[in-house]
């Protein structure tokens, strides 16, 4: 162990608040179904490394086993929503969001 | 040099997303989002949580995105059936306008917060400077076969659960549209 000057917390604090806003971005403005779930998987890393960061100061390590169960619920999320996806591109023939408008009108 | 490294990441990270949000190739957007993954990863263990590195990598870089991939290539017909073509699967955008106002608003908030706020947790050393142990994988396999074991059982059998609905959803009778 040589010197280890700790980075400062706010600084990923700092990256986690940009993935977070960048995340909201896709979802708001891409038209895509699966591009809204990218923007998904961004915005729960983004949280994932808020939990990390403030277990860095918490030797129990509660908020990493948090970020954990975060991890799987997400794997979990992802597989559920593209088995949707699947079968609302096989009724509508379309996986953009836009032309996805029955109950329109 | 871990200040060097951490400026690595993040920009490969933040620089990943930002290209996910810039480009139309919806094939772009899954190599984009493979390298934000991993430059999370990265910083995952700048900030002394090695174990949940590996498992972002595994999870996320070999999982995740693969289902995303595969879902990217099951709903789109691609635009051309010449081969001399390329075959891009591009999408469009909307309401740019607005995606730029929420997201900037939402991230001033947040550093505008995160500026004012007095975290009394920074204060206390980190775990890296008194180590107590040299890896997290000890104590963090300890607490989920102790003190976390019942949402440990909670998440597997939430993920057995998610995962055999999906295949249900994906392999169940096709409907069409009338």
């Amino acid at each position: 162990m040589t010197d280890i000057t700790p980075i400062p917390s706010f600084y990923f604090l700092m990256v986690a608040a940009a993935l977070f806003s960048i995340g909201l971005g896709i979802i708001v403005t891409k038209r895509n179904a699966v591009a809204v779930l990218i923007g998904i998987e961004l915005i729960l890393n983004a949280v994932n490394l808020n939990l990390v960061t403030f277990a860095r100061h918490d030797p129990s390590l509660r908020g990493q086993l948090f970020a954990l169960f975060v991890i799987v619920v997400a794997a979990a999320e992802a597989a559920i929503a593209l088995a949707i996806i699947l079968k609302t591109y096989q009724y509508f023939q379309t996986a953009d969001l836009d032309q996805i408008s029955d109950l329109k009108n | 040099m871990p200040l060097f490294l951490f400026c690595l990441f993040a920009i490969l990270s933040v620089g990943a997303a930002f290209f996910i949000l810039l480009t139309k190739n919806l094939m772009y957007m899954a190599l984009g989002l493979f390298v934000s993954l991993l430059g999370v990863a990265g910083l995952y263990v700048l900030a002394g949580a090695d174990f949940l590195a590996v498992t972002q990598i595994m999870v996320y870089v070999g999982g995740v995105l693969v289902l995303i991939i595969f879902g990217v290539m099951l709903t789109n017909k691609g635009q051309t059936t010449d081969n001399q073509l390329k075959n891009y699967i591009l999408t469009s955008n909307l309401n740019q306008f607005w995606g730029v106002v929420v997201s900037l608003s939402i991230f001033g908030i947040l550093f505008a917060a995160m500026l004012t706020a007095n975290f009394v947790v920074f204060n206390k050393a980190t775990n890296l400077e008194n180590p107590t142990n040299v890896s997290t994988l000890q104590p963090i396999g300890m607490s989920l076969l102790t003190t976390h074991l019942l949402p440990f059982e909670i998440a597997g059998i939430l993920l057995m659960v998610a995962l055999m609905g999906a295949t249900f959803i994906a392999t169940s009778k096709p409907h069409t549209k009338p």
